[in-house]
């Protein structure tokens, strides 16, 4: 309660201090809006649903992406975990293309696919999946094989140990390449719905960028809090609760 | 719900014939930096039923190495182990192992850990296989334990979750590497008195690995001293002591010392 309270305080002087410049009038209100004016936006852009709209949208591309991104990264993971040859070839390719940033999939997406749902389903997959793969296999090394060979003596069997010891043993690598995964996929998912315009549906990011166009500004810091808000609303409600999990089981920090 | 007759928890919880162990000429080489090391030279060992042996030695001597041919982990390069007269060909639930760290899987709990091998055992029904794992946690004494997780568990609590969860699936052999040997000496004396109450109880073979002299002569019915280089069974002791035995007595003291003589004969002649 005492923390909520402080947090409350903290953002309450935040937004007031924000009222204070703009009363000051130090720049023009068509480039810092009030934070009535954002409210009553978003007032707005709730009522008629476009933000509504939007999110889902947007979530739905995120989403969709993000969990194909699993779903073939995570056997990868553990694929190139096993195989020598498949992590001296795929395993230093997914390295490689981690560090590329995922916006830099974009152009390239628009070209193979055009202005699609599904040039932007490929930048978000190409945002997790390398990420998801490099975690899981990291994971996987990392596995004292004490473990593995305990679970040999009580008759545990090659898929059961991939399954039943492995994939558990590495879990606290995998959530992390996963929450990893999710921040790029997220990051280059918002620059792509900037970049292009797709008729098949107006994301957020989309919205953000009509915001500048129309020079209202108000939209444009209003979508952007949005996105914080989302942010912040996954990580606390996803990826926390399986992290405090984690932490707990395995008696790291916290 | 149907469930099978043969499932029942009082069944699996009966007492199994512990089992003959024969390891007949039993050899083992690994490569290493400098070299071959032959860490196991023809070895042979008959182990009786339901018998308590305790293989001690210097470290590098084979004695973990020939702990892990029985149970299956590593093949030898020649000679054979046979467990009731079948040869080993590898890992299997009638003979269990507790290593030396406790090798509990952390994303599990207590109860977890004692379930997981009682998981992998068919015509169980889910109910029996937990009233199992509720008997052997009760058995090592930590009832009031089995929700914890495993790094709450101190470092002798962690040895007898080990100890159940190897004792779970009622193996007929128990092979020991060392399980005691990062306990402080409290702890493992209480083990002791506790491993050999368990051990009368429930009736298995064990073989027990162990650096530590007096530890062997508690526990052991018979102390195979092992020398290294290559690795051989140097002498073979008996201790006749009525159980169950206490570690601070003078009886085992002397058998203690006559085990370290040797020990000290041998580390003299091999340097």
């Amino acid at each position: 309660m005492r923390r909520f309270l402080s947090a409350l305080a903290f953002f309450a002087l935040l937004i007031a201090l924000w009222q204070a410049l703009y009363d000051l009038k130090i720049w023009s209100p068509v480039l810092l809006p009030s934070p009535v004016q954002v409210v009553r936006y978003l007032q707005g852009a709730i009522v008629d649903q476009t933000l509504l709209h939007s999110t889902i949208i947007t979530m739905r591309r995120l989403l969709t992406g993000y969990f194909f991104g699993i779903v073939v990264g995570l056997p990868l993971g553990l694929l190139t975990a096993r195989w020598t040859l498949l992590r001296d070839t795929l395993g230093t390719t997914a390295l490689g293309l981690q560090t590329l940033p995922s916006v830099c999939w974009v152009p390239l997406a628009l070209l193979w696919f055009g202005q699609t749902e599904a040039a932007m389903l490929f930048v978000v997959i190409m945002g997790t999946l390398w990420s998801v793969i490099i975690a899981t296999d990291t994971g996987v090394r990392h596995v004292p094989p004490i473990y593995p060979r305990a679970a040999l003596t009580m008759g545990s069997k090659r898929l059961h140990i991939w399954l039943k010891v492995i994939l558990p043993a590495s879990l606290p690598f995998i959530v992390s390449g996963m929450k990893q995964g999710w921040a790029f996929a997220w990051r280059s998912l918002m620059a792509a719905e900037i970049y292009v315009t797709i008729l098949t549906g107006f994301g957020l990011g989309q919205l953000l960028h009509f915001g500048r166009e129309q020079q209202a500004m108000e939209q444009v810091i209003g979508i952007m809090i949005v996105i914080v808000l989302i942010g912040l609303l996954v990580d606390k409600t996803l990826f926390s609760p399986i992290e405090r999990f984690l932490h707990r089981r395995w008696g790291t920090s916290q | 719900m149907f469930r099978p007759k043969t499932g029942s928890v009082t069944q699996e919880l009966e007492l199994v014939a512990p089992s003959k162990l024969s390891i007949d000429n039993v050899s083992k080489s690994f490569h290493t930096a400098t070299g071959n090391v032959l860490a196991l030279d023809r070895v042979s060992l008959n182990v009786n039923e339901g018998e308590f042996v305790c293989l001690v030695g210097p470290s590098g001597c084979g004695k973990t190495t020939l702990l892990n041919i029985i149970a299956g982990l590593e093949k030898p390069d020649s000679g054979t182990v046979l467990t009731d007269g079948k040869p080993v060909t590898g890992p299997g639930r009638d003979r269990l192992v507790m290593f030396q760290e406790s090798a509990l899987f952390p994303w599990l709990n207590a109860f977890g850990n004692v379930l997981f091998p009682l998981k992998l055992k068919p015509n169980l029904s889910n109910k029996d296989r937990r009233d199992v794992a509720k008997y052997y946690l009760e058995l090592v004494g930590l009832t009031r334990f089995e929700r914890a997780n495993i790094h709450e568990l101190s470092g002798g609590m962690k040895q007898r979750v080990a100890l159940a969860r190897a004792l779970a699936p009622n193996p007929r052999v128990l092979l020991m590497d060392e399980p005691f040997a990062a306990l402080d000496a409290l702890t493992r004396e209480q083990f002791y008195g506790d491993l050999q109450t368990i051990w009368k109880e429930r009736k298995k073979t064990i073989v027990f690995v162990t650096h530590n002299v007096r530890e062997a002569c508690c526990l052991g019915d018979r102390v195979l001293l092992f020398s290294p280089n290559p690795g051989r069974i140097q002498e073979e002791f008996h201790v006749d002591l009525p159980r169950p035995r206490e570690m601070n007595t003078s009886e085992l003291a002397t058998y203690a010392a006559r085990i370290m003589r040797s020990l000290k004969q041998q580390a003299a002649t091999t340097t």
